[in-house]
């Protein structure tokens, strides 16, 4: 079939997003590489001069700096917790018989397509908010003090947000696994006697712990980079209670105007995604042969 | 006595199932009911809101005051921009590697997919330095750059699982039977390539729509899309619930109807075939 005529013409169809992919990864990062090692304010009326490693002993040293990567690990941690395990919860629901599955399944997955920054700030005034927003409401209805959601418990309040957002995906994930689960094989077993325990951990589970790796992974990826959602509630705040890695180095660099800190933090962000995108890659490689 | 049993679970799963559907929809019912209402009936209690009046004048301030219209053009440009310019480079890419796979295709399908992996925070101060220098800031253009190179690998990806499932034979036999290999194109492959395409097209648009790094970081006013509009409300003047509703509704309401109809091509699309 491949003729070396048409391994040729391959090439040169695959040539322009190669070349292109190749200048939009390597030429801003390398760039930001060497910003990480100057003098670089663009507030600062002074001629640009190298720093070496300062950039970078002055972001590891900084106590917000410290401070980002927890809340950036807690946001990313607390969102996998809710949204697996409720993702499985849902997806084994939803899965079973029940009356109207098509509506339920389009209510359930539409958080999903709802832009960051409308989820975010819906949440903030039109239910966390300690005056007029709903909780408050209920919370006054029923005699309580409304709490104050995102000054008295800003991360919580962002994870809730981004849990949200991103139970749909995993349950959507989790239940086209669980659809094309093997019935026979269920049967089969039920016939040999296995309960409805043992069946669903020593086939469901068996089952399903493949695509609950790859909600776990792509989440990861996504969720070390929330930024939108910070932006528009806490911007960072109160504080720095939820300031992450992401938002640190857009402080740093689009608002502080110091671009040699800005891209050292930078820097660092790519080597911790690329810690975490390298155990993505194997398994979506070895799912590539499969 | 097992039909009554069943039938009994299966109502009660029903009213479990729609109870946390409602729920978990419930806060895009809400800023649709309230879109509806008045600034100052929206700030009250749920249920007085509720009971007040229905009026259409938060769409119609969202317009006049804050021009909604400027704001959504820029999305669609940007978002079908990024997406359809994603395609064209795409589609070849896909195409040669999904039927003429050379050693090193695996490699680069996993090279392109790395990119996607690069948080945006690493490379955001060159780009908006040079976006800077050049004047692309701020522009239409520079945003549908943007969003075609974040788009192209998931479109290459999708497209290429959706070509790797076309049988090759069928192209050998419509060979054998004589046809040409613009026929072969026209008649035997587009027809069974355009199903994947579409469902790619769809949900990069979706994710284009959606995105709200770049957008954020790189618009201000003339080239802004949707989520910076609606990121202007999160330091507004005055009350703003009603309006924010109806701007929101707006905002969301195309691409929840589009998702609805990409599902399944969803999970395909972001587990980059891995749960299909």
């Amino acid at each position: 079939m491949a003729t070396q005529h048409s391994r040729i013409a391959a090439r040169f169809m695959v040539a322009p997003s190669v070349v292109l992919l190749f200048l939009w990864m390597i030429v801003p990062l390398v760039t930001t590489i060497y910003f990480s090692f100057l003098d670089y304010k663009l507030l600062v009326p002074k001629p640009t001069t190298w720093a070496g490693f300062d950039n970078y002993y002055y972001f590891l040293t900084d106590r917000t700096f410290i401070a980002s990567i927890l809340h950036t690990l807690a946001i990313v941690l607390g969102v996998l917790f809710i949204t697996v395990v409720g993702g499985i919860l849902l997806a084994l629901l939803m899965n079973m018989p029940f009356w109207g599955q098509g509506i339920v399944r389009v209510l359930v997955i539409a958080p999903f397509f709802v832009m960051p920054t409308v989820s975010a700030l819906v949440w903030k005034n039109m239910f966390m908010n300690p005056v007029n927003g709903m909780f408050a409401h209920i919370a006054k209805g029923l005699g309580f003090q409304p709490f104050d959601f995102l000054s008295q418990a800003p991360l919580l309040s962002i994870i809730g947000i981004v849990a949200w957002q991103w139970l749909p995906f995993a349950t959507l994930i989790l239940l086209t696994s669980l659809q094309s689960l093997d019935g026979e094989q269920q049967e089969a077993a039920e016939m040999d006697g296995a309960s409805v325990l043992s069946r669903f951990f020593y086939l469901t589970v068996p089952h399903l712990t493949r695509a609950v790796t790859v909600v776990i992974l792509i989440q990861t990826i996504f969720l070390l980079a929330v930024f939108a959602e910070i932006y528009v509630t806490t911007a960072g705040g109160p504080g720095t209670a939820t300031t992450t890695i992401s938002y640190l180095v857009y402080m740093q660099s689009l608002v502080k105007y110091d671009v040699g800190a800005g891209s050292a933090g930078g820097i660092i962000a790519v080597i911790l995604a690329n810690i975490v995108a390298f155990f993505a890659m194997r398994m979506i490689g070895k799912n590539l042969d499969a | 006595m097992a039909r009554s049993t069943t039938t009994k679970s299966k109502v009660i799963v029903t009213i479990g199932a729609w109870l946390v559907g409602f729920l978990i929809f419930f806060p895009i019912l809400w800023i649709f009911l309230m879109s509806f209402h008045t600034e100052g009936d929206a700030i009250k209690s749920p249920f007085a809101m509720l009971a007040s009046p229905w009026t259409t004048e938060a769409y119609q301030a969202v317009q006049t005051q804050n021009s909604y219209g400027k704001f959504f053009m820029n999305s669609v440009v940007i978002s079908v921009g990024s997406t359809v310019l994603a395609l064209i480079i795409g589609i070849p890419a896909a195409w040669s590697m999904a039927f003429v796979p050379g050693k090193r295709t695996k490699d680069l399908l996993m090279w392109m997919l790395s990119t996607k992996m690069m948080p945006a925070v690493g490379v955001l101060i060159p780009l908006y330095l040079g976006f800077k220098v050049t004047g692309l800031l701020d522009t239409r253009t520079g945003l549908v750059a943007i969003g075609t190179l974040i788009n192209l690998p998931i479109v290459i990806w999708m497209l290429y699982t959706y070509f790797k499932e076309i049988p090759v034979e069928i192209l050998e036999a419509a060979r054998m039977d004589g046809a040409s290999l613009s026929s072969e194109i026209l008649y035997v492959l587009t027809p069974m390539a355009l199903p994947g395409i579409a469902s790619t097209m769809l949900l990069n648009v979706i994710l284009s729509w959606n995105e709200a790094f770049w957008s954020l970081q790189l618009t201000t006013s003339d080239a802004a899309p949707l989520t910076q509009f609606i990121a202007s409300f999160s330091a507004p003047e005055g009350l703003f619930y009603a309006k924010l509703s109806a701007a929101s509704t707006m905002a969301i309401a195309p691409i929840l109807i589009m998702g609805w109809f990409s599902q399944k091509q969803l999970v395909r699309g972001l587990t980059f075939g891995a749960v299909k």
